[in-house]
């Protein structure tokens, strides 16, 4: 059989168990490529250790050729932060979803960012659960409607989305960084995850990327829609860029 | 640095959780993560004070949630790391516990059980002792060792981190409030000096070479797709479970040949029960005493013979009726009828068990 021209790949790449689990035209794969890239760049394979949540991102937990580990719902930050307080050698990275982070999670984050735990918290927001089938979630915009807001989120009775680097740039420590990404422009989001890893790698401190993701079978979308609906509605909502400290505290 | 924790062995007066302490320094623990609920405190306080002096790790954590699954990513990392929690604690930690079942993590965990249910009370309980066992969506796939003291405390931290990096299910110290506050004379020792020799650790994630290029990499997780791969793993782990129970029980008979009433107790319950036993063997009742020292696995072989020539077996317990469950479960073909004296939450004294059996 003939062999179709493959795109460069990362060397953490693992062939072995591609084509990977994820939907089509799911964001994952496009986030986990530039980490891939990311770590094959610092050179930092041989001592990266990756974390993935339940929910989709659990779909990663053989995607690449690095150790990995599993864990519950959003209980991937404290088991990356307990392996790296045993042996800092490693890089640690938790890799997870929005309701993992900031729902069932949150409290994890916030004490992992307060204490600036030398590890890259990396998180994927798609605006619901999609492994359970596409509920809502802290980050479901107003007037979404998702599996459990069938006629549109009401910020009224269920809150604001959540702006997680938002939250973590105000108690995290300045050496901290922190950053929001989007799979609508690649090159930057790996930027920002690069930066991220360097700060943990360098020991400087705590790391946490937010990736404004797709989800084409929870929202119901066809390709024109999706791409709509990350770079008007999220976009719009969400504000992508690196998030700089106060002035002041250093 | 200082050298060893302990040089040879020497005489001590301690309450249980410094005796878990020194054990743990003792047994080259590597790392503590822990969080705060009354009685299991001391051991972090006692750990945070001496670990920095034998360069030793230890995190305070957010909830027991993470003093977990923290645990759980300090022995990815290769090391003999360890957690301590009481009442709510367990309940929360058992989260944590059930993925170190599913993924055989040696982590090992010391219960200070206090009473129940919900917050209640923290000296006297052996309410948590179901949940040390079976807690979790689970087979009780764990190994747990039912202290009586503050030897058994020390010796046994020690074992329990050997078993745990032996047999790699995670493993407990099933102690109480009373244990924890109170103090007795002991021994403490150097194991190495004894004979016991720690179990060697090994990363299971972050080991040496590039995974990919000079080794496969390691992916561990515990969500299956499949009914049947699932239904493999579980029956693998019973199958080894299984084969290693024999090795593991551990249980103390006593005067049981010709007892006609066999008492039950574990941990600091079979302090009166035994004492009771002395009493009444003086006063000429034939009764014996059977202490369960691991409760997972039970050694219910041990029991029956323990029971043989018993007209009556009477568990007490400062529960109402968690270790007579197991019992029963036991002794189920057997006649023998199994009686309880319970009382949840609240201490037992060698004279009320004298009474107990006298007034019968």
């Amino acid at each position: 059989m003939a062999t179709l021209p493959q795109p460069p790949m990362p060397v953490v790449w693992r062939s072995e168990t591609k084509p990977h689990k994820f939907c089509p035209g799911c964001g994952h794969p496009l986030v986990l490529k530039a980490l891939g890239e990311s770590i094959e760049e610092l050179g930092i394979q041989d001592k990266t250790v990756f974390g993935c949540d339940i929910g989709c991102s659990l779909l990663a937990w053989d995607f690449f050729n690095l150790d990995t580990v599993q864990a519950h719902h959003g209980r991937v930050t404290p088991v990356i932060v307990g392996l790296h307080r045993a042996n800092p050698r490693l890089v640690g990275i938790a890799y997870m979803g929005d309701g993992g982070g900031y729902a069932i999670g949150s409290q994890h984050l916030v004490n992992a960012a307060t204490r600036n735990e030398k590890i890259m918290v990396l998180l994927v927001n798609n605006t619901l659960y999609a492994m359970t089938g596409g509920q809502m979630a802290p980050t479901t915009l107003p007037k979404q409607k998702t599996e459990t807001s069938p006629y549109g989120r009401e910020p009224e009775t269920t809150g604001k989305p959540t702006l997680g680097p938002e939250m973590i740039r105000a108690i995290a420590p300045d050496s901290a960084y922190v950053a929001r990404g989007t799979v609508s422009r690649l090159p930057q989001l790996k930027r920002f995850i690069k930066k991220g890893l360097e700060n943990v790698v360098s020991g400087k401190g705590f790391a946490f990327i937010e990736a404004l993701s797709l989800c084409p079978t929870n929202w119901r979308t066809n390709a024109e829609e999706t791409w709509k609906f990350l770079e008007q509605d999220m976009h719009g909502y969400f504000p992508v860029g690196e998030l700089a400290p106060e002035k002041g505290e250093e | 640095m200082a050298d060893k924790p302990i040089v040879g062995e020497k005489r001590a007066f301690m309450t249980g959780n410094e005796a878990v302490t020194w054990a743990a320094l003792a047994a080259g623990a590597h790392i503590m993560y822990g969080y705060p609920i009354t009685p299991q405190n001391e051991i972090m306080h006692y750990w945070t004070r001496m670990a920095p002096k034998y360069d030793r790790g230890f995190l305070q954590t957010e909830d027991e949630l993470s003093a977990g699954f923290t645990c759980i990513g300090g022995v990815l990392a290769g090391k003999r790391a360890f957690t301590g929690t009481a009442g709510p604690g367990t309940i929360l930690m058992q989260e944590p516990l059930s993925m170190a079942e599913m993924m055989r993590i040696p982590m090992v965990t010391v219960i200070c059980q206090r009473g129940g249910p919900s917050t209640a009370t923290v000296i006297y309980s052996q309410q948590e002792t179901r949940l040390t066992c079976f807690g979790g969506n689970g087979e009780g796939y764990r190994l747990v060792y039912s202290t009586a003291g503050q030897q058994d405390l020390f010796d046994y931290t020690i074992k329990a981190f050997n078993v745990a990096w032996k047999y790699r299910f995670p493993t407990f110290i099933l102690s109480d409030g009373y244990q924890s506050k109170m103090r007795e004379p002991l021994t403490i020792y150097d194991p190495e000096e004894r004979g016991i020799k720690m179990v060697e650790t090994e990363p299971l994630l972050g080991g040496t070479g590039i995974p990919g290029v000079d080794r496969d990499p390691r992916h561990l997780r515990n969500t299956y797709n499949m009914e049947d791969e699932l239904y493999q793993v579980v029956m693998d782990m019973d199958q080894e479970y299984k084969r290693i129970a024999p090795e593991v029980v551990e249980y103390k008979a006593m005067e049981t040949e010709d007892a006609e009433l066999v008492l039950v107790a574990h941990g600091i319950v079979s302090r009166a029960t035994e004492g009771a036993v002395r009493v009444l063997r003086e006063q000429g009742y034939r009764v014996g005493h059977f202490r369960p020292i691991t409760l997972r696995p039970f050694p219910g072989e041990a029991l029956k013979e323990a029971v043989a020539k018993a007209r009556r077996v009477l568990v007490v317990e400062s529960s109402m009726g968690q270790l007579a469950g197991m019992v029963k479960e036991e002794l189920y073909d057997l006649s023998v009828p199994v009686t309880g004296y319970f009382r949840p939450g609240e201490g037992i004294t060698a004279e009320e068990v004298v009474e107990q059996v006298r007034g019968r």
